[in-house]
């Protein structure tokens, strides 16, 4: 293993707390990746064999389920993970047309990284956001209601190094790394930045205000 | 007219929605306290008795489930959150979990009191960042206030919460899987018997329930089963979640009693974008048969659209109108399932493959009309031959999708080419996109 002797631990603290919240140690091994890759970018040779000789497995059954998931990356990834969702849904409200153009202005396709390491592609299968159609994911935080326009402004700025608001979630994205640390369950403190009401959320809420019909309560 | 019924949803608009604080003083965890209160049996009584159905799909009567437990041995039992909301449609429980994670985690506090686990999990999908640090939030401000941890509330009763965050496979939502990915493997449904009541996480007894189900829970302690079988119809009691999403003036979440009809959510909706034509619609997610216009009063209950053909589903309600083509609809969501066959069986593995092969060169203009046919014996060597619920559902969209608009399939054999302007379907213009092309050609 290949990490200095502050780097491992780090990690070996981290991985404590982390099995710490599982009864039995395997159950640990998704959050541990998603350690790993907050560390080394993406699912190292280095994070399997941390990983393994954390849980007891081999390195090979450790792979086997690392490949199993699409969040696990298998190569160095962006440091902006940018998902357009061309599921049904939200390819009809426009899904197809944004990810042709922000395919196009990245110059690269599905599962590809730009040459500067800023941004890696993905199509997106649903994301659970169907009422704000359609629908863009950057660093697993919502891009909701996109359009070209709004979705190629969001990439230039990650090209040129500006920072990007989601439409609901924190202030602003937070790169790869720190998002796959708070995925393996480390608090980043930003629960309560938010970013207003989305209207679809509390659509029925409010035609149920208007109507007088709180009184279900 | 079907009066809208915010329950879960009450008070999302709050200030900080999510803070614990907002949640108590709208009366939240009261029902908890009322719960360690109660004994367990009368609390699974009173779910039994609500006529509570699981909003994860299938509907399976909740409490029923729980019963369905052995006595307890003395050793660990689990609950087991379903919080991996993946099926094409279905965005109700993001916004639950975003807008008010405390009603999950009371619903978790009352539901594991009740059968009797000291350690739940809330599984997750990966793809939601900040829903997590949400439920991560809720859930360290719940131990905070001495609504989990040790001898809550001093009633002697001990409960754990971990929240899980996943990485991303849509079959990981079937109960099964979710329980070998909790494990720390590759999510791959189990054999069933056994099924999780008897065997599940760490082969030891285990409830699953999805967000919905469990955030049901604390409303019926605290109202009574009398105010939650007031609500809906006959065999489906009580409110939820309808997620209208698509060619509909204002999409999202409208919570009423169960056997609302698409009218009448439409009609709140601000009608059709654009006062144009319906099409076609999903009741409960990609999985389940498409319904038409003229299933706009079938009441959203499991029975009626049931016996109209179809499934309640998640009451993932995908609006289509005219401008759409179906047959670009169903190829986009068979590659979806194609995507997500975890490879554990043959006719999911192999059958969706062929069947998105086939609708590929169906779409895009070189099929054939044997090649229609061929879809229909595919999907028919797959139903009932598939090891889980997702290759069934792979089926579905094809199948009624032929039914209902065959023509539409062979057009797009005799025209050789797909008779729609996929830009009419979109809710922006296309004209700078057409602009560029004409530039590149
Ligand atoms: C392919 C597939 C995906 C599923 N995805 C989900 C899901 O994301 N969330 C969920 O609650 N149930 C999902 N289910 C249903 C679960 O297997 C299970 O029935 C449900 O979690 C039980 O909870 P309930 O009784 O409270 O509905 C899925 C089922 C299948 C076959
Ligand atoms: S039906 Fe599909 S998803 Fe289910 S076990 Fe078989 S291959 Fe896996
Ligand atoms: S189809 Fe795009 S979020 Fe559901």
């Amino acid at each position: 293993m290949t990490y200095d002797a502050d780097a491992l631990a780090q990690l070996e603290q981290d991985a404590a707390e982390i099995l710490g919240r599982y009864p039995v140690k395997r159950s640990a091994l998704l959050p541990l990746l998603h350690l790993v890759q907050s560390v080394d970018g993406y699912v190292s040779p280095d994070g399997i064999a941390f990983c393994a000789n954390q849980v007891d497995l081999t390195s090979a059954e450790v792979s086997a389920v690392a490949t199993f998931y699409t969040q696990y990356k298998r190569r160095p990834n962006g440091e902006y993970q940018v998902g357009v969702c061309t599921n049904t849904l939200c390819a009809i409200m426009g899904g197809d047309e944004i990810w042709r153009q922000v395919s196009e202005r990245c110059g690269i396709g599905h599962d590809e990284t730009t040459a500067d390491g800023k941004i890696t592609l993905e199509r997106l299968e649903c994301n659970a956001a169907c009422d704000y159609a359609p629908v863009m994911m950057v660093n697993w935080e919502f891009f909701d209601n996109m359009t070209p326009d709004r979705a190629l402004r969001v990439v230039d700025d990650i090209l040129e190094g500006r920072d990007v608001v989601p439409t609901r979630g924190p202030a602003k994205v937070a790169p790869f790394k720190e998002v796959s640390r708070v995925l393996a369950g480390f608090e980043d403190g930003r629960a309560d930045e938010d970013q207003g009401l989305g209207e679809p959320t509390v659509v029925g809420l409010k035609v149920a205000r208007e109507q007088g019909w709180e009184d279900a309560k | 007219m079907t009066d809208l019924t915010p329950v879960l949803s009450a008070t999302w608009d709050a200030e900080q929605s999510w803070k614990l604080g907002t949640y108590e003083n709208a009366g939240g965890y009261g029902a908890l306290k009322k719960a360690l209160g109660m004994p367990p049996a009368d609390i699974i009584q009173a779910v039994k008795d609500s006529g509570l159905r699981g909003r994860g799909g299938a509907g399976f009567p909740t409490g029923m489930k729980w019963g369905f437990l052995p006595p307890d041995d003395g050793k660990p039992r689990y609950l087991v959150v379903n919080a991996d909301e993946s099926e094409p449609g279905t965005c109700k429980d993001i916004p639950t979990m975003l807008s008010a994670p405390h009603i999950l985690v009371e619903g978790v506090a009352i539901t594991s009191f009740a059968i009797g686990c000291n350690h739940a999990f809330i599984y997750l999908r990966g793809e939601v960042v900040h829903v997590y640090r949400r439920l991560l939030q809720a859930v360290r401000e719940a131990y905070a206030a001495g609504h989990l941890g040790k001898n809550i509330h001093g009633s002697g009763y001990d409960l754990d919460v971990t929240v899980h965050a996943g990485a991303g496979a849509y079959i990981c939502g079937e109960e099964t899987a979710l329980l070998d990915s909790l494990e720390g493997r590759r999510g791959q449904p189990r054999l069933k018997p056994p099924f999780p009541a008897v065997e599940g996480l760490y082969a030891r007894p285990t409830v699953v329930n999805n967000v919905e189900s469990i955030s049901s829970v604390p409303a019926i302690i605290d109202r009574g089963v009398e105010w939650f079988t007031s609500l809906g119809t006959e065999r489906s009691k009580g409110m939820g979640l309808f997620s209208l999403s698509g060619h509909v003036e204002r999409p999202g979440q409208y919570e009423a009693p169960l056997g609302i009809t698409l009218r009448e959510l439409i009609d709140m909706a601000g009608g059709m974008r654009g006062g144009k034509e319906l099409k076609f619609w999903t009741p409960g997610g990609s999985s389940t048969p498409l319904f038409t216009a003229e299933h706009l009063d079938t009441p959203l209950d499991y029975e009626s659209v049931g016996a109209a053909g179809s499934m309640l589903g998640t009451r993932a309600l995908q609006i289509f109108d005219e401008t759409t083509c179906v047959v670009r609809a169903v190829t986009r969501w068979t590659e979806f399932y194609k995507h997500e066959s975890c490879g554990k069986c043959t006719p999911c593995r192999e059958g969706t493959f062929w069947l998105s092969q086939i609708l590929e060169r169906l779409e895009d203009g070189h099929g054939t009309d044997a090649d229609i046919q061929q879809l229909l014996d595919t999907c028919e060597s797959i139903l009932g031959r598939a090891f889980c619920a997702l290759g069934d559902g792979a089926t579905s969209c094809i199948t009624s999708s032929v039914k209902l608009f065959r023509e539409e399939y062979e057009q797009h054999v005799s025209e050789r080419r797909c008779p729609f302007d996929h830009a009419a379907s979109a809710l922006f213009e296309y004209e700078t996109s057409q602009a560029t092309e004409e530039a590149h050609a």
